[in-house]
């Protein structure tokens, strides 16, 4: 009993319990009542709708003022901050006028047509062919096909939309990415300045920033642009800072010996020694710029996420479901091109110059050749609409004739998840007293890691607390705590089966790999049209999307359990379920945590784009900002989502990298 | 020639540790060693002072973490020190400036890593023009003495291979080329065949010898491999937590170890390979010999063909003059006793 007093146990949860058993005692308690117990709701919090609420500390205010603030005050007397923006669209907006011509609308002034399927076909092709082999080229030359064929609904015309903002918003994020990751990684102060701005705007969730872009970018596709561009420069410029370091120090040496300037140094050495990483962080550009294709259709960014997004508004499922292939097609082609691209080495060529350069000169070949066959037949300039074909009536057949016969089930598993798991959960969640949460996160912080982490994941809960969201922010952490839930019932199991096998764990992993490329509006569809419009659905849409990480953590972290630990369980005679309870998985389990770090990140992303089928947490919040333009609010939700998993980021990597010290591995 | 001093350092200190020029000053610039462990210093070179001769073969040894390679780098700078002076060609190193000491980088310095340090992205031909690019040669003049350094190093025909096509010991030829593209006066090598096989590493050995006997370079060698040293140095400084013990030929070091733990360091050394005729002989002259030997012929070499007779051999100095006679009971004297 006195071994129980002194434990861990109680130290972190006894003021919690404690605050809870309040209850008992404090009247008004509940969100129920008009005026709740201070200890219990913040106040001035928001009970029921959230129109203008003030909050504890009235952040959004401040805010909204200091938008208007640089909207009105000019500097110097000469332009507002605002003008100073617009002036940055519009030179986006030249980018962009030429890609466009390029790709869809054509050089007017020219008087030629954008180019012909012909040749973004065959010069995907060749891409391919270059950059990997035969397999990769046929998945390049595959995904164009598609979006040929299937045009008959304009497929191939909202692909080149999207593709021409994709071309101007991939390379400006790199080269932002990059000269930020660069300055970084040569100046400390700067490092400490952007590394935590990093954080925050990797964790923020794109709606929030949405607002602001409109306010100083305007709409339409140079906005979504801008919005692209903000949203993938993050790991862009991460991944240069860690490039830069991570070059051996001899290398440098080698430079500095040679007698290289600054300059020098930097473009001859460093850039070039660290090009697998920033290969790397291009990829991660170009996926996050096609994560946002369908956000920044909010925002009036016309294209394929455009079409999605009314086609979902409608419920047309099968006009969606062909889009959404094609988004779908076109992220896996540049994901597969841009990690080919990361990961190719120089190529030695020596003798004549066919041998030497056969990649431009068949690239120059195939160009001339594809212009005579334009030029004769039509039929390559513009695919004939009449040959073109949409599975799209099929499918919607498809899709109601399968919900129809599963309704039934499908409603009964849904009433049963709703009333013995969801609704419960939520009712616990939405009691726990916010003074309560913060000593319980506070006490975890503290004996994790003394004063630091504690009073900062103390001051992102209260940051949550009074900014007048709590009672919207707790239904938010409901969700994310019951997906985390269902994530490691189905990823864990899965993990330790996939583990056991060589072949196995690559099969599952491609499969994510491939999981994880689709952009998240796509996981929507299976959950409207498997569970219709309820928190069953968003939360079905949640644990599709962020399985992924745990899955893979746990397959890592059992298969890197060191191999001579293995045999020296084997041979002390333990049986195959002892080695995995007992050495295998204790080994593992700091991975394992990591991996449900993951989860929660990618769960709470999630969250924000299920707030579309109308969940009634944050993201609702969030969209209703985003209709009011109302940009504080939307900032401030914004930042209460970020340091919702930042707290929980903070704690779980802390944990994981004290188990690992203490299991003696490194780092 | 052989005498004049090309780098002298003077009372090298570096430290790690927090404000170390601070402390190094109130201690009068000569820490104790429990100074330095109450005040949380890490001392990675103690007063070091050593010169590096014109022409000369300088390896500086020691175990890991004795301060070899901080005081190599402290020679280049590529490492501040913390308090002491580096004259190069008696130029104050510590004062140049930094174009200055650019300057000195690309024209006459070369140096060479124990894991090649080259550039993955350029292939054989594009590292070792490297220095001269960065000097701003255009290109087929630094390309046409890229090729030369490379024939040197007998890579001839893989100047456009990359360097992961190459094994590790082309790889650190790529480097010997490339330190040595520039003509520098001195050469630096930073354990360079560490990372090699020992195979490899003895071939390698060879070829630096070779490279060494055509191009007389003054050079500072790291290693810490004893048997390396001797069959490479002029001179041998021996290093312990970042003190030199002893500067010597590989003979004096053996023969007279300043502290107990060169004694230590060398006392499995066959002495086979590095005593010589001269040296153990006995000075009594005879009549008819059953050959001879030079003056400077090692155990090693003559050991087999002494030990195979019962008479003695007469040994021979530079001028084929007898200087004293050796037979099988001197070799074994030599080979057995201790000391």
């Amino acid at each position: 009993m006195r071994k129980f007093l002194k434990s861990n146990f109680l130290f972190i949860f006894g003021p919690f319990i404690f605050l809870w058993s309040l209850r008992y005692l404090i009247p008004n308690y509940t969100i129920a009542s008009k005026e709740p117990h201070w200890l219990y709701i913040p106040p001035k919090s928001c009970l029921g709708g959230c129109g203008t609420i003030e909050g504890l500390i009235p952040f959004v205010d401040w805010t909204n003022n200091l938008i208007q603030f640089l909207r009105r005050y000019e500097i110097f007397g000469l332009f507002t901050f605002r003008d100073f923006t617009r002036a940055l669209a519009n030179y986006v907006d030249v980018l962009l006028e030429f890609t466009e011509a390029l790709l869809h609308k054509g050089f007017v002034g020219l008087g030629t047509g954008p180019l012909p399927w012909i040749i973004i076909l065959t010069l995907a092709i060749i891409l391919g062919l270059y950059l990997k082999g035969w397999r990769l080229a046929m998945l390049g030359g595959g995904c164009f096909l598609y979006l040929i064929l299937f045009s008959k609904r304009g497929i191939w015309e909202l692909s080149m939309k999207t593709l021409a903002a994709i071309s101007v918003s991939a390379p400006l994020a790199a080269l932002i990415g990059l000269m930020l990751g660069i300055l970084a990684a040569k100046r400390k102060w700067f490092h400490d300045f952007l590394w935590p701005l990093l954080n925050i705007l990797q964790s923020l969730p794109h709606f929030s920033y949405l607002i602001l872009v409109v306010i100083f970018f305007g709409i339409g596709t140079k906005a979504g642009v801008i919005a692209t561009i903000i949203f993938a420069f993050p790991p862009m410029a991460r991944l240069t800072i860690l490039g830069i370091k991570n070059i051996s120090s001899e290398i440098k040496e080698a430079g500095v010996m040679a007698g290289c300037n600054k300059w020098q140094m930097l473009f001859k050495v460093e850039i070039p020694s660290a090009r697998s990483p920033i290969m790397l962080g291009i990829n991660q550009v170009i996926m996050q710029c096609l994560a946002m294709v369908v956000i920044a259709a909010f925002i009036g960014q016309p294209g394929l996420g455009h079409d999605l997004l009314v086609r979902l508004q409608g419920l047309r499922l099968g006009e969606a479901f062909e889009i959404g292939v094609a988004v779908v097609l076109i992220a896996i082609t540049l994901d597969r091109y841009s990690q080919a691209l990361a990961v190719k080495e120089p190529v030695r060529r020596e003798g004549s110059i066919f041998q030497k350069y056969p990649f431009a000169i068949s690239t120059l070949t195939a160009i001339v050749i594809c212009t005579i066959l334009v030029n004769i037949f039509p039929f390559f300039n513009e695919f004939p609409k009449d040959m073109t074909i949409s599975a799209s009536v099929y499918l919607d057949n498809a899709i109601k004739s399968f919900t129809r016969s599963l309704f039934v089930p499908l409603g009964i598993f849904r009433d049963w998840m709703l009333i013995y798991f969801l609704m419960p959960l939520k009712a616990t969640f939405q009691s726990l007293p916010w003074t309560g949460v913060m000593l319980l996160v506070g006490a975890i912080g503290w004996k994790l890691g003394r004063w630091k982490i504690c009073v900062t994941v103390m001051l992102f809960v209260f940051f949550i607390a009074s900014s007048g969201y709590w009672v919207r922010a707790m239904i938010t952490v409901y969700m994310v705590f019951a997906s985390l839930l269902i994530c490691s019932m189905i990823g864990i199991p899965l993990g330790i089966w996939a583990s056991k096998k060589e072949n196995r764990s690559k099969l599952v992993l491609n499969i994510c790999d491939v999981f994880q490329t689709f952009p998240s509006f796509i996981y929507l569809l299976p959950a409207i049209m498997l569970f219709q419009i309820s928190d069953v659905s968003a939360i079905f849409a949640i644990v599709i999307y962020s399985s992924i990480p745990m899955i893979r953590y746990t397959i890592f972290g059992l298969r890197s359990v060191p191999q001579h630990i293995i045999e020296a369980a084997i041979t002390s005679g333990c049986t195959q379920r002892q080695l995995l309870w007992k050495v295998r998985m204790p080994l593992a389990f700091p991975e394992i945590i990591l991996g449900a770090n993951q989860t929660l990140m990618f769960s709470l992303f999630m969250v924000m784009i299920a707030g579309f089928i109308g969940t009634v947490d944050l993201s609702q919040e969030i969209f209703r900002a985003l209709s009011f333009s109302d940009g504080g609010k939307g900032l401030i939700i914004g930042l209460c989502v970020a340091f919702i998993g930042l707290t929980a980021d903070r704690l779980l990597v802390e944990w994981s990298k004290q188990m690992k010290l203490k299991l003696g591995f490194k780092n | 020639m052989k005498n004049e001093i090309k780098i002298s350092c003077k009372n090298i200190w570096k430290l790690y540790g927090e404000n170390p020029q601070r402390f190094l000053k109130t201690k009068n610039n000569n820490p104790s060693t429990d100074d330095l462990k109450n005040n949380n210093y890490i001392p990675a070179v103690r007063d070091a002072s050593i010169d590096v001769l014109t022409g000369e073969i300088l390896v500086i040894m020691g175990l890991s973490g004795s301060g070899k390679s901080t005081l190599l780098r402290c020679m280049s700078k590529l490492i501040e020190p913390t308090n002491g002076q580096v004259f190069f060609e008696g130029n104050d190193l510590l004062k140049t400036s930094e174009k200055e000491l650019i300057d000195i980088r690309r024209h006459k310095m070369g140096m060479v890593f124990q894991h090649f340090a080259l550039l993955p992205h350029r292939n054989v031909l594009q590292n070792v023009a490297f220095p001269l690019e960065v000097q701003g040669q255009d290109i087929s003049k630094r390309e046409e003495r890229a090729k030369e350094v490379i024939k040197l190093v007998g890579l001839e025909g893989r100047e456009k291979y990359y360097p992961r096509e190459l094994s590790g010991g082309q790889q650190q030829r790529v480097g010997l080329a490339r330190s040595l593209a520039v003509e520098p006066d001195v050469w630096f090598l930073d354990e360079p065949f560490s990372a090699l096989d020992p195979l490899i590493r003895k071939e390698m050995q060879n070829e630096f010898l070779r490279l060494q006997s055509m191009l007389k370079k003054t050079i500072v060698f790291i290693t810490h491999d004893f048997d390396e040293a001797i069959r490479l140095a002029d001179r041998i400084a021996i290093m312990y937590e970042g003190l030199i013990v002893q500067v010597g030929t590989a003979e004096e070091l053996i023969t007279k170890p300043a502290t107990d733990y060169v004694a230590e360091f060398t006392k499995d050394i066959p002495r086979s390979k590095l005593l010589q005729a001269s040296s153990i002989m006995n000075i009594k002259k005879i009549d008819n010999p059953e050959g001879t030997v030079k003056h400077n012929e090692k155990i090693e070499k003559i050991a087999s063909k002494i030990l195979k007779s019962e008479k003695e051999f007469t040994v021979l100095d530079e001028k084929d003059q007898a200087i004293g006679t050796i037979s099988k009971k001197e070799i074994i004297k030599a080979l057995f006793s201790e000391n």
